[in-house]
């Protein structure tokens, strides 16, 4: 059967199909990771970190140098890389979880330092992992496995909004979404051209998690078009 | 070439010479002199780097991103810092990353005091939810500062074991003369770690995968552990009393042996040099001749723990002479030596 788009050359095709949930916003998100860098042609510059919760599950997925970390140390893992390799392209992959609760101190640094690595957040508003808790992302009202009455307490973290205050006027900030890859994809070339001047770049995509959503396809949609309405796509 | 030098200037120059090329830390007292002195070869030398990070686990992860890309890097920490730099360094020794930490020990418990203890001795050997694959150099003096922290980057990037100087603020902060070497060895398999082909992960699905995995690290451990020990034993050949310390409490042991000998007493020390491995071939052998050993050391029982582990059986009486966050003078390890040696008359 005729595939269109094909899968990206830099697929590790032993690891497919990949292993995370039916319907999971994640293989979206690295396929449009994979279409960009076979585009620019850069995939034996690629080193790719990835964290602990979904995000490990791309561990094996591409056929590029790939270490998995946890807790957001993702972050300056990377940075640690780059800066003993500079010419390299260097991507951190990891979900809300890390990147705002957990490993906020790395993300912001990070973003202050202006390392020019690339920070890539899969936000589903929850720990997906380990069964869908709280995240710093987590909604107004919305039912998670330790808020089971709805969240109501505090407000909800926005990162590229939060970093923008504190980023480079060189640095790149953006938020797509799964509902809309195409974009997204637009977001993550601009975000390694970025790395490629030396600069930071951070690219949150929000995401899609049907199994702790609990929702079915149609109602997976409304949700996220739901939470476009809290969490704006866009370049910041 | 002598120099005359500050303790955390010496593991720097040391870092330095044996081909470290970017330090990671975060400032915490008392090792902060060596991010100080880094911070100045960097200036100098632009083919050296530094980055003064968020906390100690950055800076941890930072030697891990830097060694995997082939780069010798390094931190330096203590105390509470030790604790945050456990999160890398157990998964240095998963992953197998030749990171080279420097861990002055301050006073324990938490935040504590800032100079002196042996109170992270466990810490430092047995810190991770791992079994301790690592190696521990305690150093005793200045000129062992320089020597021991050539060394641990020689055994890091050979045996791909998370690798440590250990010492205390009062090697850190003291000042005295060290040769500098001027002959520079190689480091071993330095080469890039993440490259084409590898995927590297911590994470596993079945208990069996990583059990094995854990058997097989055991497995290398232990076959090259001989390599890799160390000790020194100092008066022991014709010794009843055989006293046990590490680290600068042995540097004032040596001291008072010299004393009690004087006095007749058939003394001598025995010192591992690698708390991990524990040099344990090298203790059976002449600890076995002993008639009474005694532990001496700044903490409660934590290099006596290790020893006892080590050498489960031995029929020999052993004292504990336990003074916690607190130096030894040579007087003191004397006189309480001497009243141990009384007692057995």
């Amino acid at each position: 059967m005729k595939q269109s788009p094909k899968f990206p050359k830099c697929y590790k095709i032993e690891s497919k199909p990949h292993k995370f949930c039916p319907g999971c916003g994640h293989p979206l998100v690295l396929k449009m990771l994979g279409q960009v860098i076979d585009e620019m042609g850069i995939a034996d510059k690629v080193v790719l970190m990835v964290d602990i919760g979904c995000s490990l599950l791309a561990w094996d997925f591409f056929d590029l140098p790939t270490t998995q970390t946890h807790h957001g140390r993702t972050v300056p893992t990377a940075v640690g890389f780059k800066m003993a390799d500079p010419e390299k392209m260097v991507i951190a992959y990891l979900g809300d979880g890390g990147a705002y609760a957990i490993g906020l101190q790395h993300t912001l640094t990070t973003c202050l330092r202006n390392d020019p690595i690339t920070t890539i957040v899969v936000n589903n508003t929850l720990y997906a992992m380990t069964g869908g808790q709280l995240a710093p992302t987590t909604v107004d009202n919305e039912i998670t496995a330790t808020t089971p009455g709805g969240k109501t307490e505090f407000t909800t973290l926005r990162g590229p909004e939060l970093l923008r205050t504190i980023a480079h006027k060189e640095a790149y900030l953006a938020r797509g979404t799964t509902n809309k890859p195409l974009v997204l994809k637009q977001y993550l070339q601009k975000a390694l051209e970025v790395q490629m001047k030396k600069n930071y770049a951070f690219v949150e995509a929000l995401s899609f998690c049907p199994t702790n959503w609990k929702t079915n396809a149609q109602k997976t949609i409304e949700r996220i078009q739901d939470l476009e309405k809290t969490f704006k796509t866009g370049e910041f | 070439m002598k120099q005359f030098l500050m303790g955390n200037k010496i593991l720097a120059q040391a870092a330095k010479d044996a081909g470290a090329k970017i330090m990671f830390g975060y400032p915490i007292t008392p090792s902060t002199e060596i991010l100080e002195t880094w911070a100045k070869f960097c200036l100098k030398d632009k083919s050296l780097k530094i980055l003064q990070t968020e906390d100690e686990m950055a800076a941890g992860f930072g030697v891990i991103g830097s060694c995997l890309a082939g780069v010798p890097a390094f931190t330096a920490t203590a105390g509470p810092g030790n604790i945050l730099m456990q999160d890398a360094l157990v998964m240095a020794e998963a992953l197998r990353i030749p990171m080279v930490t420097m861990m002055m020990q301050r006073g324990g418990m938490s935040t504590s005091t800032v100079i002196y203890s042996q109170e992270e001795v466990r810490l430092t050997c047995f810190g991770g939810n791992s079994e301790g694959f690592r190696i521990v150099y305690s150093t005793s003096n200045l000129q062992e500062l320089y020597d021991y922290t050539l060394k641990a980057f020689q055994m890091a990037w050979k045996y791909r074991w998370p690798t440590f100087v250990l010492a205390d603020g009062y090697q850190g902060k003291m000042m005295g003369e060290v040769e500098i070497s001027n002959s520079k060895l190689p480091l071993t398999n330095l080469k890039p770690i993440l490259t084409k082909g590898v995927n590297l992960r911590n994470c596993y699905n079945l208990e069996e995968e990583i059990g094995e995995k854990i058997a097989d690290y055991n497995d290398e451990y232990q076959q090259t552990r001989s390599e890799i020990e160390e000790y020194e034993d100092y008066q022991t050949k014709d010794a009843k009393i055989i006293l046990l310390a590490h680290g600068i409490v042995a540097a004032a042991v040596k001291i008072a042996v010299d004393k009690l000998r004087k006095r007749g007493l058939s003394i001598g020390l025995f010192r591992p040099i690698t708390l991990r491995p524990f040099p344990t071939q090298a203790a059976v052998k002449i600890l076995d001749k002993a008639e009474k050993i005694i532990v001496i050391e700044s903490a409660i029982g934590q290099l006596a723990e290790l020893f006892k582990a080590e050498l489960f059986g031995l029929n020999t009486t052993l004292i504990e002479i336990n003074k916690p966050a607190l130096g030894f003078t040579p007087e003191e390890i004397d006189k309480q030596v001497c009243f141990f040696a009384d007692a057995q008359k």
